[in-house]
């Protein structure tokens, strides 16, 4: 069974998910694995809403709060050795109880050091990054596009990063 | 987050979405997709729950390893061990968001309208 994109979402939302008439823009991108994933460093990167308490500010939900057709398309760097009471959780479309938890549900971190520590993969870069995921309605990706991911991009690069591997909240 | 792994892989990043959204990922073409039908601020399972959490990334690096082309989208099987309408309830926040209550009103009479003239 494929999964459902529309399972836990409200009708009215899905509903209205469903008008939209997006198609890919083509050429997709593609990039090759350079070798086996026991070889392969990674880094994290989600859109979860995560931010270090003592050093960094939340994300900007009160511009939300004031034009909540607006999301804030910054990030923050989250460095590896973060422990769970370090870090906050901003986001004001999902119940943050559960990532404040454990911050692998969104952020999987330990995951990965076992991953390493087990040898399927190589490394795991140091910070990882979180985004929040609302960008804005109609949602305009174009901060993170052209701005912010490139940026990334270029901090992957320095840091040797092979993959990155991806979770929106 | 389809659009940062796209960004992403073209500047020469291997890359592996996980996603509950795969509606989204298909429509915006990322390049490596795992579906997983896990409540939203869930992606990668339960709180405390390692071994759900270890069993959806290794798939997703399954599939980093095997997609034959650009807009792969694999469905696992994975079920999320709570029933339905409780998973619907949890994961939503306590307050709807501001966008929401912005927006509910008019959402609901566009699709009003699309309902009577589909009667029609």
């Amino acid at each position: 069974m494929p999964v459902d994109s529309f399972k836990f979402l409200p009708r009215l939302i899905a509903a209205f998910y469903k008008t939209n008439q997006v198609q890919p823009e083509l050429p997709m991108p593609w990039t090759p694995l350079p070798g086996p994933l026991s070889a392969c460093k990674f880094a994290l990167v989600t859109s979860a809403g995560l931010y270090l308490k003592s050093q960094q500010p939340p994300f900007d939900l009160e511009r939300e709060r004031q034009d909540p057709t607006w999301g804030d398309p910054t990030y923050r760097a989250i460095p590896t050795a973060v422990r769970q009471g370090q870090l906050g959780v901003s986001h004001l479309h999902v119940n943050p109880k559960d990532v404040q938890e454990d911050f692998n549900i969104l952020l999987p971190i330990h995951r990965f050091q076992e991953l390493v520590e087990q040898g399927v993969i190589s490394e795991l870069a140091d910070p990882a990054y979180s985004f929040m995921g609302y960008q804005g309605f109609p949602p305009d990706a174009s901060h993170w596009r052209d701005l912010y991911a490139p940026e990334i991009a270029h901090r992957l690069e320095m840091d040797q990063v092979d993959c990155v591997f991806l979770t929106p909240s | 987050m389809p659009v940062l792994a796209r960004t992403l892989e073209a500047a020469g990043f291997a890359t592996i979405l996980v996603t509950m959204m795969p509606y989204w990922a298909e429509r915006i073409g990322a390049p490596r997709t795992l579906a997983i039908e896990f409540p939203f601020g869930h992606t990668l399972g339960q709180a405390h729950n390692k071994n759900q959490q270890m069993r959806v990334i290794r798939q997703a690096l399954q599939v980093l390893e095997q997609a034959p082309e650009p807009g792969t989208i694999v469905h696992s099987l994975e079920k999320w061990p709570v029933p339905p309408k409780q998973a619907m309830q949890d994961w939503q926040p306590a307050q709807p968001s501001p966008v929401v209550e912005l927006l509910a009103p008019r959402f609901r009479e566009l699709l009003r309208r699309r309902r009577t003239s589909n009667e029609d």
